[in-house]
């Protein structure tokens, strides 16, 4: 080499610029021969072990049953269909427990600043303890606590209709008859009107100061409407009730089992107690001079929690909620502790039957980074929505 | 005060008078705080049914039905705990596999590690110099005394166990996870396009899959990776797999930090002409690991729960104990409820604490930004 | 601050790598064990009477002991025994890695297995069948009319798929309930969550057993698939498969014969029978030929005794299991054991 382009080089390395591309450049060559290094030793470690690779067993039979499916499913069904049918169980539980932890969240962080010592305490003690104890050991707790309901022929029962035993919860399924279906465009027209109709009134009241009741009205449109067709139409709905067999075991109906009940209480008790931390914290954010600006104008406590505190405290709230949303769904996973077959629990058979470990695990990640990246979007949409407006 | 009391003024103050009896000591406490308004006192009257209904109960069970002595599950008689298994294997439950003889170097270990973290999360101890120092060689100690060597007999990994398992999991993946996350968090605010592109890809990633995925990799797929002549050992694959995993979480804490450091301090850093790695080894990273550190001890609480994982993937940990010995037939069926309890317990004391001491640490940093 | 932070973060990187060991596989299994001074044998990460930890953290078991006896034939230590817990999922791929030498854990011996995975099967240490216990107040009394029931089992077994071949075939209807481990689905069967529990027969009889109530249960008559269960090693070493399958020989021939741990190395020193001597090494050099010391079988069966006395030891009927000997009884006894001559 000559003095020459030694000089080149080092004065390559000097420019900033230049500097930022080699720099990158050598770093993808690394990547790509790590990346190289592991698939050659994988497709080596494949082939001695004489393992087959590659997605075409999904088309292969189950032969296993699954116990509770959103969609049509038997013995007899492939592999693929076994994955959605556990793809769509983590979904459910998840949805469920997104809905009932921020409830139950915004009620805690709410109580949690509540005046009344006792109610605050045990708030206190139930956000402490759930964010401290593992959530897998919580999972276990309620399916426990399941297990210790009335056993199947001693069930709590409402009326014939509605049971709760230790094997979950049966209620009746509705069946849909002819003619059901002018009952739910009663119930669209009802939905589009209330619509109409509050931002009418939300555009009035900010021209003219006159409130108008908008909850009747909608409560006529979106309950009454519907029911009056679905009396008109002659009522075209009829029940499928649970009935037990000769073990006892309901049959029939819509069945909740007790894995399920038990994943969705341990998930949002235990994300509750997160979110609630971060209501409470969003709310204290909000300045006091608003809550005493708003009992200055004589709103009550509940209104001025509800209309002045809330929605500001919202945009703190919201972005670490999401986090927490997707925390929620994916400790979805430890379902295959108690036997709630989510898609982790299913793939486990799959890939236990199969041997097809790569492929199996892949799936699983995929489908969990579909989940976040639809979760996140979702949020980012709706902070923008809510996001101070600056004017 | 006698018949003066009905002239129009006085040239004494009245003494203060004492308030009402209902608004002071016991009472006008609870008059205050419990029944103040009527959704109030609603509110103390299903709280205390609610009490009523948990706690009674549970003390029954937990302590004064429980049975304390027996060598079998049989022994235990009565509707409440089962305590007598706590003898013969609270010793599993801590130590796992570990050789009896030897469980004073995961003692010490655990001595040690209290000053090398008390050198890092507090900042005006005496002697912080050399300390700091002692912070360093800590993990080279810890890991020379639970594995062996320089004289110490060898101790595979095989016989990790118990709550010990659960700590070296955790504290060995904050640990190791740390100038990963650093590196990342860098390179997620990074210029150099493909590097910020890298770092997002890897933490969003390693963020939008649970660890349980990254466990299975772990036990099942990451031998596939490696070219046969390599086996790597077991706990040390998992361990890959938790750091990674901790990573992840730990550069968005740090780019947390990173963001909160005054752009005026980029600024300045560059204006003395320091380089890139100069300016972040002296100026940006020593504040913003400062202010992190609230949230590194938090990501260590959620890694610490997360490690009774393992159980799941065949490591006994302290869930692992437990469910060996709920699988016992000297015990089944008689200990499901209480070795759990007691691994919650466990937990529950370490993480509560943890959060106190972070949520301390918080409110310290925040008076003194202001 | 931050130096120490990093600094102390990128020393704690020593901490595992230390304990890293990078060692051999594939260059034969004899050797590496030889080198590496113990056997890496794969158990059940719990199972009661197959694997279990004593008070003091010692694996013991049926499956155990078969590990045991390995070691004492290669190594003459019992001692000499790294035990790595698999669950069902890991268990072959740990296999296949070469994290372990073989696998004694409650496998059951299938062509899949044995072709498509690349295993040998070293022969069959116990003839299980799945079956079903029920509670003797269903008025139930064969498997055939569960049609209707919940029936739990445990996932990411053969046992899910038996039970779901079981039911397409005899026209049951049933809901399955899953669960994770056999401490939650006894658990699960003892609250009613289920009205059957269905697992392999061996598993059935000891969770009867635990019951406080064991005459209120019954076990079903119907066994509705084979299990031969049996420990495996990697396919493609002849030699070491051999060491394994000999080993295993030797317990059973050795009930045979009436060698036992006590008596075993009395009669090493030579007997008028030359099928003991054979086995015992006074006489041929069986042990020469698998490349094992002369004693190889003394040592193996001086690790935990004959075939009868591991079984009667973890679970035959003196033990919590009650386990009785059926099919696993010697060929002169009513069982199907039978293992080839040494000679």
């Amino acid at each position: 080499m000559t003095a020459g382009s030694m000089g080149d080089i080092s004065r390559l390395w000097r420019d900033e610029r230049s500097r930022g591309v080699i720099f990158q450049l050598m770093l993808v060559l690394g990547l790509a021969l790590f990346i190289a290094f592991i698939v050659s030793n994988t497709i080596a470690n494949l082939q001695s072990a004489n393992l087959a690779s590659g997605y075409k067993f999904l088309k292969d039979t189950a032969s296993f049953d699954i116990n509770q499916r959103l969609i049509e499913y038997s013995s007899t069904s492939t592999y693929r269909r076994a994955l959605v049918v556990g793809g769509l169980n983590t979904i459910l539980v998840a949805a469920l427990g997104i809905a009932m932890a921020t409830l139950l969240g915004f009620v805690a962080g709410v109580l949690r600043l509540s005046p009344n010592f006792l109610i605050n305490r045990i708030v206190g003690i139930y956000i402490e303890v759930t964010r401290n104890v593992p959530v897998l050991l919580q999972i276990i707790f309620w399916w426990v606590i399941l297990l210790a309901l009335p056993k199947v022929r001693e069930s709590l029962k409402i009326g014939d209709t509605i049971f709760l035993n230790n094997s979950g919860i049966s209620t009746p399924a509705p069946v849909f008859l002819e003619g059901f279906s002018f009952v739910l465009i009663a119930l669209a027209v009802g939905l589009l009107g209330t619509f109409v109709i509050a931002r009418w009134s939300r555009s009035r009241q900010a021209a003219t100061g006159q409130t108008f009741s908008v909850g009747w009205t909608s409560l006529t449109l979106i309950v009454g409407l519907p029911l009056v067709t679905f009396f008109a139409a002659g009522q075209p709905l009829d029940w499928n009730v649970p009935v037990a067999n000769r073990f006892g075991r309901l049959r029939g109906g819509v069945s909740i089992t007790p894995e399920l009940i038990a994943l969705w209480l341990a998930l949002s008790v235990y994300t509750g107690a997160f979110i609630a931390e971060i209501v409470r914290a969003g709310i204290q954010s909000v300045s006091k001079g608003q809550t005493e600006a708003a009992s200055a104008l004589g709103l009550p406590r509940g209104l001025t929690m509800r209309k002045i505190v809330l929605p500001q405290a919202l945009r703190v709230i919201i972005p670490p909620l999401t986090s927490q949303y997707l925390n929620l769904t994916k400790n979805s996973s430890l379902a295959v502790a108690i036997g709630y077959q989510d898609i982790v629990s299913i793939g486990d058979t799959v890939l236990n039957q199969s041997g097809q470990a790569l492929e199996v695990i892949s799936i699983f990640m995929g489908f969990y980074l579909t989940l976040s990246i639809v979760t996140s979007l979702f949020m980012n949409w709706y902070n923008k929505r809510i996001a101070l407006v600056e004017r | 005060m006698t018949d003066q009391a009905f002239h129009r003024s006085q040239s004494e103050m009245l003494g203060e008078r004492p308030p009402p009896a209902n608004s002071v000591g016991v009472i006008g406490w609870m008059r205050r705080n419990l029944f103040s308004s009527a959704t109030n006192t609603l509110v103390t009257i299903l709280s205390l049914v609610l009490l009523w209904w948990i706690v009674p109960p549970l003390f029954n069970w937990v302590f004064f039905d429980a049975s304390y002595s027996g060598s079998v599950g049989a022994d235990c008689v009565g509707h409440g705990a089962c305590w007598a298994w706590l003898d013969q294997r609270i010793d599993q439950f801590l130590y796992g596999f570990y050789p009896p003889e030897s469980y004073w170097r995961v003692n010490l270990s655990v001595i040690l590690l209290v000053p090398a973290l008390a050198f890092v999360l507090f900042d005006r101890l005496p002697g912080a110099k050399y300390g700091r120092w002692y912070s360093l060689a800590y993990p080279f100690i810890a890991a020379i005394l639970l594995v062996g060597g320089f004289g110490l007999e060898g101790v595979t990994t095989d016989k990790f166990g118990g709550f010990m398992l659960n700590l070296v999991a955790g504290v060995a993946g904050i640990a190791l996870s740390l100038p990963i996350g650093i590196l990342l968090a860098l390179g997620r605010r990074s210029k150099l396009p493909l590097i910020r592109w890298l770092s997002v890809g890897f933490i969003e990633f390693i963020r939008g899959v649970p660890l349980i995925t990254l466990l299975f990799v772990a036990v099942i797929i990451l031998q596939l990776f490696l070219p046969s002549e390599v086996s790597l050992d077991q706990l040390l694959r998992v361990m890959i797999m938790i750091t990674l995993f901790a990573s992840g979480y730990m550069a968005e804490v740090i780019r947390g930090g990173l963001q909160a450091i005054p752009k005026g301090q980029y600024e300045a850093a560059e204006a003395m002409g320091l380089r890139y790695w100069q300016s972040m080894r002296l100026i940006i990273l020593p504040q913003a690991l400062k202010i992190s550190i609230p949230g590194i001890v938090n990501t260590f609480i959620g890694l610490f729960k997360d490690t009774t994982l393992l159980i799941i993937i065949g490591l006994f940990d302290i869930l692992g104990q437990a469910r060996l010995l709920q699988t016992n037939q000297d015990w089944i069926g008689k200990v499901d409820h209480e070795t759990f309890l007691l691994a919650a317990l466990f937990f529950f004391v370490i993480c509560f604490s943890m959060s106190r001491y972070s949520l301390k640490l918080e409110k310290r940093l925040d008076t003194t930004r202001r | 601050m931050k130096m120490k932070l990093i600094t102390g973060a990128v020393a704690a990187a020593g901490l595992m790598a230390i304990s890293a060991t990078a060692n051999t596989a594939h260059a034969g299994t004899l050797d590496d064990v030889r080198a590496a001074g113990e056997l890496k044998c794969g158990i059940n990460t719990g199972l009661p009477g197959f694997a279990f930890t004593d008070d003091s953290g010692n694996w013991q078991g049926f499956d155990v002991a078969f590990c045991k006896a390995l070691a004492a034939a290669v190594l003459g230590d019992t001692s000499k025994i790294k035990y790595v817990s698999l669950t069902g999922k890991n268990r072959f791929p740990a296999l296949t890695s070469g994290e372990i030498d073989v696998l004694s854990r409650n496998t059951t011996w299938t062509f899949s297995r044995d072709v498509d995975l690349g295993f040998t099967f070293v022969g069959v240490n116990y003839y299980d069948g799945q079956g079903f216990i029920g509670r003797t107040k269903l008025g139930v009394k064969s498997a055939k009319e569960l049609d209707g029931a919940s029936i739990c089992i445990q996932t990411g077994t053969t046992t899910e798929l038996n039970l779901a071949d079981f039911a397409r075939d005899n026209k049951i209807e049933y809901e399955p309930v899953p669960i994770e481990t056999n401490a939650e689905a006894r658990a699960a069967y003892e609250a009613e969550r289920c009205d059957v529990y269905t697992t392999d027969a061996s598993g059935l009889a000891a969770t009867k057993a635990t019951f406080d109530d064991p005459e209120n249960h019954m076990v079903f008559p119907e066994i509705v698939s084979k299990e031969p269960l049996g420990p495996l090693v990697r396919q493609g070493d002849d030699q070491w498969a051999d060491i394994a399958r000999w080993t295993l020989n030797v317990l059973i021939n050795a009930e045979e014969l009436g060698i036992t741990r006590a008596n075993a190395a009395e009669l090493a020193k030579g007997t008028d029978n030359p099928a003991i001597n054979r086995i015992l090494g006074s006489e041929g050099s069986m042990g020469e030929m698998l490349g094992l010391s002369k004693d190889w079988a003394v040592n193996a069966i001086s690790a935990e005794g004959n075939y009868a006395e591991i079984f009667d030891k973890y679970v035959g009927p003196d033990t919590p299991l009650g386990l009785a000997r059926g099919l696993n009884a010697l060929y002169k006894d009513g069982g199907i054991l039978y293992a080839p001559p040494i000679r």
